[in-house]
C-alpha cells in the first residue's frame, strides 16, 4: 500500500545531506570542520541521555515482566478495539506528553518487544516522532521567564497532541496496513 | 508528575510479580533491561554526531536563515500581535527550524529566548499572552522533518527500512500543528467573546 511514501522516506535523507554539504561548499563553509565541531555535542548529548533511559527502560521492562503491564492492556482492550487503537502503545500515548525521555523508552521497549518494522513499532516510531513533550516545553519555557498563569495553553498543547497521536494511527494505519 | 509515574511502575511491577509468582522474570528483566539501555544509547551516538554535524553546517552556511525567510509571510498570520521586525518574530523562527530539524538541545535556549520577548510584548506580565498560547501550541505539535532519534532507534533492532517512518511522522505532525494552531484560534475567539482579551 502506497509503496511511493516509502521511497519518498528513503530519498529524502540522502537528498537533504546533498543539500546541505552543496550549499555549504557554495557558501565556502569550512564544512568538515563544521562538522567536527557540530558532532562533538552529538557525544555528550548520547552521554547524557544514559540515566534517563537506563532508569526509565528498567521501571518499564519490571513493569511488563511482572505481568503488570499485559494484565492493565487486557482490561483496556475491548474499549480500544472498538476505536482500532492498539492497547499496547497506549501507555506510550499516555507518557508521550509527560516525559520525552520516558516516551523514548517505552517506544525503544515496544520496537524491540515486536520489532521494528511491525504495526506496533512503526506506529510507536510515529507517534514518538510526531509530537512534543507538552508538560516539558510548558515548564522549561515558562518556567524561565517566570510565566505563572497559563491560562489556555495546557488544554492546546494537550488537544494537539491528542490530534497528533489520532494522526499517526491513521496514517501508519493507511501507509503500511494493519500487520 | 514523571517521578510519581516512574516509581509507581516499579511498586506496581514488584508488587504484582510478587502475587503472579513472576519474581524470577522481574529480577531478570532488572539487568537485561539496563544493559539494553546503555548498548541504545551508544547506538544513538552515531546517528546524533552525524546529524548535529551537519546540521552545524547547515547553520553556519546560512542555510537555516534562508528557510527562516521563506516561512516570514505565514508567521505574520499566525502571529498577528508580534511586529514582524521584532527580535521575538526571529526567535520564534529560529526555535521551529531547530525543532524541524531534530535539533531539541538548540530549540530550548531559543524557545527561551522566543518567550522572554513574547513576554516584553505582553508588558512584562506573567501572565500567558495570545502569542504565547500559538507558540506553545506549535511547539508541542512539533514539526520534525527528520525523526534522528527513532532512526537511530530503528536502525539498532535492525529494521530492513529504518527511514520509511519519516513521511508518515512529517503527515502526523503537519496534522497535528493544523489542529493544534485551528484549538488555537478556537480558544482565542472564546475569550474574545467573554471578554478576557
Amino acid at each position: 500500500m502506497l509503496h511511493w511514501m516509502t521511497t519518498i522516506s528513503i530519498w529524502m535523507i540522502p537528498i537533504l545531506i546533498l543539500c546541505i554539504l552543496l550549499y555549504g561548499t557554495l557558501k565556502r563553509v569550512p564544512t568538515y570542520e563544521t562538522f567536527v565541531e557540530g558532532g562533538k555535542e552529538g557525544i555528550s548529548m548520547s552521554f547524557s541521555l544514559i540515566p534517563f533511559l537506563v532508569g526509565m527502560l528498567v521501571a518499564i521492562s519490571v513493569f511488563r515482566a511482572s505481568g503488570a503491564l499485559d494484565f492493565i492492556v487486557q482490561s483496556l482492550n475491548p474499549l480500544l478495539s472498538l476505536l482500532h487503537f492498539p492497547s499496547e502503545v497506549l501507555p506510550l500515548a499516555i507518557i508521550r506528553p509527560i516525559s520525552g525521555t520516558a516516551a523514548l523508552g517505552i517506544t525503544s521497549d515496544l520496537i524491540s518487544v515486536y520489532g521494528p518494522d511491525s504495526f506496533i513499532g512503526r506506529l510507536a516510531a510515529t507517534i514518538q516522532g510526531s509530537t512534543d513533550t507538552t508538560f516539558y516545553v510548558l515548564t522549561v519555557y515558562f518556567g524561565a521567564v517566570g510565566i505563572k498563569k497559563m491560562g489556555d495553553a495546557l488544554k492546546v498543547g494537550l488537544l494537539a497532541d491528542l490530534i497528533g497521536i489520532i494522526a499517526a494511527v491513521v496514517v501508519v494505519t493507511l501507509v503500511f496496513g494493519m500487520n | 508528575m514523571v517521578n510519581y509515574i516512574w516509581v509507581g511502575m516499579f511498586v506496581i511491577g514488584i508488587v504484582f510479580g510478587m502475587i503472579n509468582g513472576t519474581m524470577d522474570q522481574v529480577n531478570e528483566a532488572l539487568f537485561v533491561s539496563a544493559k539494553e539501555a546503555v548498548t541504545l544509547c551508544l547506538g544513538l551516538m552515531s546517528i546524533l554526531v552525524f546529524w548535529l554535524g551537519l546540521m552545524k553546517i547547515a547553520e553556519e552556511s546560512g542555510l537555516l536563515d534562508k528557510l527562516s525567510n521563506l516561512f516570514k509571510p505565514f508567521m505574520r498570520w499566525l502571529f498577528p500581535e508580534v511586529p514582524a521586525n521584532h527580535p521575538a518574530m526571529g526567535y520564534i523562527l529560529s526555535n521551529m527550524m531547530a525543532n524541524t530539524f531534530g535539533l531539541g538541545n538548540a530549540a530550548t535556549p531559543l524557545g527561551i529566548k522566543a518567550m522572554e520577548q513574547l513576554k516584553k510584548l505582553n508588558g512584562g506580565k506573567t501572565t500567558v499572552s495570545r502569542s504565547m498560547v500559538t507558540f506553545l501550541a506549535i511547539n508541542t505539535s512539533s514539526v520534525t522533518l527528520i525523526p534522528t532519534t527513532v532512526i537511530a532507534i530503528r536502525m539498532n533492532y535492525d529494521s530492513h527500512s529504518p527511514t520509511d517512518i519519516v513521511f508518515p511522522t512529517i503527515i502526523a505532525t503537519a496534522i497535528s500543528a493544523v489542529g493544534g494552531i485551528a484549538i488555537d484560534r478556537y480558544f482565542y475567539y472564546r475569550r474574545k467573546r467573554s471578554g478576557r482579551e
